[in-house]
């Protein structure tokens, strides 16, 4: 016990720098800002931010990028309640009964009620962070690359069932990410593969090219296909505070909301999304009167924004303690700590603690601020709903473009990006889910490089992977996943979370 | 009897991933392949490729029972424009420079808005560049070339 304040004291006294909270008001306001903007994620954000953390030390940056993501969770409702958008992805479904409230001039306590809801998530995700992680961290320190290779491959097979849509073709799409993820110079042999003798790929495609094509390209120019109509509730927010009967109706289903989404967001693939559609099919089936969905009930405000927050956070915790990323938010993250010449895995919190329990604490930091700023600045972010996305969408393109430019100042990186700006389209268009691509993209080379190695020590023999009982666990359970969701039952209720979209 | 595609979605997908598998199969034969106990680096390429082809040909030989939906058409406008203005970007800014480039990228990329005015599209551009000479130039001192000249 002990130790844990020992290590959230150190955390704290990072966190609590000057510096430190600069950025992660920053974050967390940048992050609330693109979560009420309808139209981009922070996964767009995060890479396009990605460039601009070069010159930052590795704790500001991280806390900084992590503030985007918790921030997003808090900002998206904000738009889902009042304009019936989601300005998020994982906010999809607080439109249904936040929007509702709303209509009936209780706009106030769905704000409110999401709001502190999330807070509260937010702290006990980062307490489950500070509990969880030094043991997991100490149990993967002892993996090999036998370990270390099942683990990814279970991280994908969890990726590809939570996501949405046809199996076949996300499976596809990790194959696909695996591959582009090997483009450049091999690491053993420092031959060039898949090149095409172009010099600049040599170092292989970088992250946010991809993230930033496949996410950001593609996502405007849907967006753009729409001819806009947003229809902000003008009615003035009145009354703040939600009444005995809101706070009696709905700390059931924070406390719940919490709870599933601290754990849907720990699982390989899991994370702020699944999480939120995960807690409203829970509210509704454990309602007295589950009618009243979708027409105002505050439980469907409260469950699903608290276990979006609670997702969004325990997300740390694989990538952190595992160096595995859940979801391909945390390939960012990934891809941000590499930039920083920081290489993941569970040596981090031995090597550089004041890195892993500053970004901790800076969490609960971060949450506080956004808890005590965002009901008063819910004027101003409503002011900005109504700038047309004909003005942003260029800015959007503009931070974009220098971004990825000023990576390694070369101009192809740049005319890459639209290229996968095309795919992505392209993979929009035919039901094909990007972010398992992104997920095996980040995971390639290590898969390969850790496949070497585990071959090498067992002499070749490919049964290696059978014989450790850790591996054998993982390569039981990703097995025991993917049967699951070929089981016509689970099938169904895989669609079933997702067809409230 | 005629082949009939019951998923389009389904056929396109299955074909461009089977491409991206042949592709990687092709390209990974000209690499040692070494073997497992000691991989070269045409091993884990081939055993993807693999993959990604027998994936690909399921997904297209699917299309042609399992029904799926239309793939909606795209609209040409806004994914050449915005693709476009992008490119032009990157083929401006290192030889014309930062505000060229800009230029370019914001005027092109607002053509493919459905609601475009000529006078907004001026002051944004004049508010874009100045912003980000300001920031990433002289704040960050991000080395970009500035001007044309």
């Amino acid at each position: 016990m002990t130790d844990i304040f020992n290590n959230l004291s150190l955390g704290f006294s990072v966190a609590l720098t000057m510096m430190n909270l600069f950025y992660a008001l920053v974050g967390a306001l940048l992050g609330t800002l693109i979560g009420v903007l309808p139209g981009i994620g922070p996964l767009a954000t995060i890479a396009m931010l990605l460039p601009f953390t070069f010159n930052l030390p590795a704790v500001s940056a991280l806390i900084m990028l992590a503030g985007i993501y918790y921030g997003a969770q808090y900002g998206g409702s904000t738009t889902s309640i009042l304009v019936n958008l989601p300005g998020e992805a994982a906010s999809v479904i607080t439109c249904l009964d936040g929007y509702a409230m709303a209509r009936q001039g209780r706009a106030g306590p769905a704000l409110a009620v999401s709001a502190l809801g999330s807070f509260f998530a937010g702290c006990s995700a980062t307490v489950l962070i500070a509990l969880f992680a030094p043991p997991l961290s100490e149990l993967a320190l002892q993996f090999s690359a036998v370990e270390y290779f099942s683990l990814m491959a279970l991280g994908l097979v969890a990726a590809v069932v939570l996501a949405h849509g046809s199996l076949l073709k996300a499976i596809a799409m990790v194959f696909l990410g695996l591959f582009l993820g090997l483009v450049g110079a091999d690491v053993n042999s420092g031959l060039l593969r898949f090149t095409f003798g172009i010099y600049e790929l040599s170092d292989g495609i970088g992250v946010v090219v991809i993230a930033m094509g496949l996410f950001g390209f593609s996502e405007i120019i849907n967006n753009l296909e729409r001819r806009e109509t947003r229809v902000v509730l003008h009615a003035k927010v009145q009354k703040w505070m939600p009444s005995r009967d809101d706070f009696r109706a709905s700390w059931k289903a924070v406390l719940r909301g919490t709870t599933l989404g601290s754990f849907l967001g720990i699982l390989p693939g899991g994370g702020a999304m699944i999480s939120s559609f995960a807690s409203y099919t829970l509210e509704k089936r454990l309602a007295v009167d589950p009618s009243r969905f979708g027409k105002g009930a505050i439980e469907g405000v409260a469950g699903p924004e608290s276990a979006n927050n609670a997702g969004a956070q325990t997300s740390f915790i694989p990538l952190l303690t595992l160096g595995i990323p859940p979801n391909a938010v945390m390939a960012l993250m990934l891809g941000a700590m590499m930039i920083q010449g920081i290489a993941p895995g569970p040596q981090v919190m031995v090597e550089r603690p004041e890195l892993f329990w500053g970004v901790i604490a800076s969490m609960w930091v971060g949450n506080l601020m956004l808890v005590v700023l965002n009901l008063p600045l819910i004027g101003i972010w409503i002011h900005l709903l109504s700038v047309p996305y004909r003005l942003l969408y260029p800015a959007i393109l503009m931070f974009c473009c220098i971004g990825v430019y000023s990576l390694n100042h070369m101009a192809l990186d740049v005319a890459l990006t639209a290229v996968f700006g095309l795919l992505g389209y392209v993979f929009i268009r035919l039901d094909c889910e990007p972010a398992p691509l992104l997920l095996g993209f980040i995971l390639g080379p290590l898969m390969e490089e850790n496949l070497r190695r585990a071959l090498l020590l067992s002499r070749g023999d490919p049964t290696v992977f059978f014989a450790r009982p850790i591996s054998l666990g993982m390569i039981l359970l990703s097995g025991l996943l993917l049967l699951l969701i070929i089981i016509p039952a689970a099938r169904r209720k895989r669609e079933e979370v997702y067809r409230k979209e | 009897m005629p082949i009939k595609i019951r998923s389009p979605k389904d056929l396109y997908a299955g074909l461009l991933f089977l491409f991206f598998g042949v592709l990687a199969m092709g390209m990974a034969r000209n690499y040692p392949m070494g073997s497992a106990v000691r991989m070269g680096p045409g091993y884990f390429p081939s055993i993807l490729g693999g993959c990604l082809t027998v994936l690909g040909m399921a997904i297209t030989a699917r299309s042609l029972w399992l029904v799926g939906g239309k793939i909606k058409p795209p609209v040409m406008r806004p994914l050449l424009l915005v693709l476009g203005a992008v490119f032009a970007f990157s083929f401006l800014i290192e030889a014309q420079g930062l505000l060229m480039a800009l230029l370019a990228l914001i005027a092109v990329s607002s053509l493919a808005s459905w609601e475009f005015q000529f006078r907004e599209v001026i002051f944004l551009y004049l508010l874009l560049a100045a912003l980000s000479v300001g920031v990433f130039f002289y704040f960050l001192g991000l080395p970009f070339k500035v001007w044309p000249i």
